[in-house]
């Protein structure tokens, strides 16, 4: 298992180094950085000092590979790759457009993000699941028509219309929580509630559909069969053989997505004013941080990158059988 | 010459879009397994209503993927032609007083009046002007009615009920005409042939077909002869016709869910067969490749790419003769960035399928035979994947076309000055808070990006249904 765990984190630096590229390639290479320049300063104030003074402070005014001039090992530290993407590495994401150190932010940013993230996922997660198994349950009937005719119908709603709904009705109408804002501490409950559960509310429609083909799937399977032979109610059927089954496949789906919680969504948040990453996160693509974005886009992969070795891990503990060579 | 034709790139994309269909199908009709494939589709009603709306909502988007531009009005006879800047579409000519009658700022649906209190000057029956703080008369909202804006309920009602009674003499003819055909075609007699239509018994679910065309005439068309002198969906805060942006919006639904898969298939079947046929290195190489693409969260990879295309698109302003043709060019572009950012998970399906066909024994023996790899992969691999194909296609555009609201929402969708469900969105989400609300730009947006997104949900589950060779026998 040991051994197992280390490959996978070992099998986890090239597709880093890779996104680590891409990233440079997209921020660096695609427009130098003299474009940049010009897009932050705009079109009045654009003249070579400025943009030479904008690089400098940036940092992004050394040559992008190498630099033949730097003396020693400064031939392949003192440049764009080293300082601005290699240093992610190591948890360094250089300064905003504001000055503020992004480490410094996201961490203090991940907090409010999985505060919404964290109950939407665990909430959502038991409300879909059950509300696939009760249609399982109905199998082939009215209420089991019906229910998949709401599930499609909610998955053909865009999320916007759930937030912008939810927010009219609750908060304007029926003046129930707040409309948007966070505040620290336990009294955050009443600015938490309403974007859960429209997060929760939201996502329904998809995987509760899922969830019932793959309920429908393990129900059509011999070992049930087996089970009702034995007289077992079918309450049993479902909970005790069905679901823990059918957990493999939904498990799969669900694990890689939990370290992602940490950045928040960029929707619920921006809408909500709830100061976590997401916000973050679209503020600088509104302001064009392209320093923020590059950390993001880094953060997340690493972050996605977890999720999918969690995955592997979580399988040893639903399903005994599998076993890591 | 009136006009100056001009082809946007997402124009020609999407023409070459409805050819690549037509292929589809003539490639189909000759392949058996795909054409019973096609008829179980055509057999499942939802699907064929859906496919009814649907095809409804691609003749909106085709009639305004035709541009040209409008020939200036010039005194002179002898100087070359000159044409205007703006450029429209047939769409547009087809619905010109949609485009052009723009009042000042919000008015209701179906008002005559504007939605806000503003000072407006009278002139009293001495001749004296006062000022006067009142809702002010629209200048096209039901200007045919003159002062007599109390005859307004009456008249929209007596629109409505005789666009409903024409759209039901319209669907009586084509009723009529379907039952004749289908009683030519079977040599049975027509009331027969109606009966069977009526009830189901037919190969084609043309009953659902008929019912939905039904539905929709009768919503349509009194949309149509109302939107002729009212704005029926109101206006927005420029005083644009929500109506016409709901129309406009359309065209950009469909490019972003239908140009996107025309990026994505071509790099997810080569890769794919790629990497599951050769395997060895070339698998590993593709491999790592979407591995590390798909493990940077889509929206991130594609704000990332947005914002840098943007600043290429606005450091190169000599690239683009009109605005149009640079919000099509960053239109296309969005497709591209989709396009090359979502092919990681077809390409992982077909290449395990690929996996799996190699072994088989009849493509062993091909190999055996020494037929050339390229001849086997395009013979005995393409075929057999088609079905994957087709159901990717088509569970990909709902999708594709909820994921333009959102981007648009966020700033790295479409050109601001592109008509598009996410813009709309955009500009209307401020609304609600205002006092008093405006909500008929969310609700029009709402209701028509519902029915699209839900008739693509509806089509895609037939299409599964029926090219899913493991669900079949279970239906």
């Amino acid at each position: 298992m040991l051994a197992y765990l280390l490959r996978r984190l070992i099998y986890a630096i090239p597709i880093l180094i890779g996104v680590n590229l891409i990233t440079f390639a997209l921020f660096f290479v695609v427009n130098t950085p003299d474009d940049m320049a010009r897009m932050q300063l705009g079109v009045k104030r654009v003249t070579p000092e400025a943009i030479a003074k904008w690089k400098a402070a940036r940092g992004y005014d050394k040559p992008l590979f190498v630099n033949a001039e730097a003396p020693g090992i400064g031939v392949l530290t003192d440049t764009v790759f080293f300082t601005k993407s290699a240093r992610m590495f190591v948890g360094d994401f250089g300064r905003a457009e504001d000055g503020r150190d992004i480490a410094r932010e996201i961490t203090s940013r991940m907090g409010p993000s999985l505060a919404i993230a964290l109950p939407t996922f665990v909430l959502g997660l038991f409300v879909t699941v059950s509300f696939a198994l009760l249609l399982a349950f109905f199998r082939a009937s009215t209420l089991d028509f019906w229910g998949v005719v709401l599930c499609v119908a909610m998955m053909s709603i865009s999320g916007l219309f759930y937030i912008i709904g939810g927010q009219y009705l609750i908060s304007k109408l029926w003046r129930l929580v707040p409309i948007s804002g966070f505040s620290a501490g336990l009294d955050a409950w009443k600015f938490v509630i309403l974007p859960v559960l429209i997060g929760v509310v939201s996502g329904i429609g998809s995987s509760a559909r899922w969830y019932r083909t793959i309920f429908l799937e393990e129900i059509g399977k011999d070992y049930v069969r087996t089970a009702r032979a034995k007289g077992l109610s079918e309450i049993t059927v479902l909970f005790r053989h069905v679901l823990r089954n059918a957990m493999i496949p939904i498990l799969t789906g669900v694990v890689v997505v939990i370290p992602l919680l940490f950045m928040g969504s960029l929707l619920t948040e921006s809408f909500f004013g709830i100061p976590g990453l997401g916000s973050y996160t679209i503020d600088a693509i509104g302001a064009q941080d392209f320093a923020v974005v590059r950390a993001m886009v880094f953060i997340g992969s690493v972050l996605y990158i977890v999720g999918l070795i969690l995955t592997d891990i979580s399988y040893t503990f639903v399903d005994p059988r599998v076993r890591f060579e | 010459m009136t006009f100056l034709p001009v082809l946007l790139w997402s124009d020609a994309l999407i023409w070459l879009l409805v050819l690549a269909v037509i292929g589809l199908g003539a490639l189909s009709s000759r392949n058996p397994p795909l054409r019973a494939a096609w008829r179980r589709v055509g057999r499942s009603r939802p699907g064929m209503a859906a496919a009814t709306v649907l095809i409804a909502f691609v003749l909106v988007g085709l009639l305004d993927s035709l541009h040209y531009r409008p020939r200036l009005e010039s005194r002179d006879e002898q100087t070359t032609a000159v044409y205007a800047i703006e450029v429209l579409s047939v769409l547009d000519a087809v619905v010109t007083p949609l485009r052009t009658r723009n009042e000042k700022t919000y008015s209701e649906p179906l008002a005559t009046r504007a939605y806000a209190k503003e000072s407006i000057e009278v002139r009293d029956t001495d001749g004296s002007v006062r000022q006067l703080r009142d809702f002010p008369r629209l200048k096209f909202g039901g200007a045919h009615l003159g002062n007599d804006e109390a005859r307004r309920d009456g008249d929209v009602v007596r629109r409505v009920l005789a666009a409903q009674a024409l759209s039901a003499l319209v669907f009586a003819a084509i009723a009529l005409a379907a039952a004749y055909l289908l009683a030519r075609r079977a040599r049975c007699p027509v009331r027969k042939a109606w009966s069977a239509l009526w009830r189901g018994d037919t190969d084609f679910a043309g009953n659902a077909v008929l019912a939905t065309l039904a539905v929709l005439l009768l919503l349509l068309a009194p949309l149509a002869a109302l939107s002729a002198d009212y704005h029926v969906f109101g206006t927005d805060k420029v005083g644009q016709d929500v109506f016409y942006q709901v129309l406009k919006s359309v065209r950009t639904a469909l490019v972003i869910g239908l140009v996107t898969t025309l990026v994505m298939l071509p790099l997810s079947i080569l890769f794919g067969i790629l990497a599951g046929y050769f395997r060895g290195w070339v698998d590993d190489l593709i491999q790592y490749l979407y591995t590390t693409l798909s493990s940077i969260p889509g929206v991130l990879l594609i704000a990332a790419a947005v914002l840098m295309m943007q600043v290429v698109i606005d450091t190169h302003p000599q690239w683009f003769a009109t605005a149009a043709e640079r919000a099509d060019l960053r239109l296309l572009a969005l497709c591209l960035i989709l396009g090359v950012t979502s092919w990681t998970g077809l390409c992982r399906l077909l290449r395990g399928e690929t996996l799996k066909l190699r072994e088989l024994e009849y493509i062993q023996a091909a190999q055996a035979f020494g037929v050339a790899d390229l001849r086997i992969i395009r013979r005995h691999i393409l075929p057999n994947l088609m079905h994957i194909v087709i159901i990717a296609l088509v569970m990909d555009f709902s999708g594709l076309v909820l994921a333009e609201a959102v981007l648009s929402y966020v700033g790295i969708g479409v050109d601001p000055t592109m008509i598009s469900f996410g813009t709309m969105i955009n500009n209307a989400r401020m609304e609600l808070a205002r006092e008093p609300m405006v909500w008929w730009s969310l609700a029009a947006a709402f209701v028509f990006m519902f029915a699209l997104v839900l008739a693509a949900n509806l089509l895609a589950d037939a299409v599964r249904d029926a090219f899913d060779p493991r669900l079949e026998g279970s239906s």
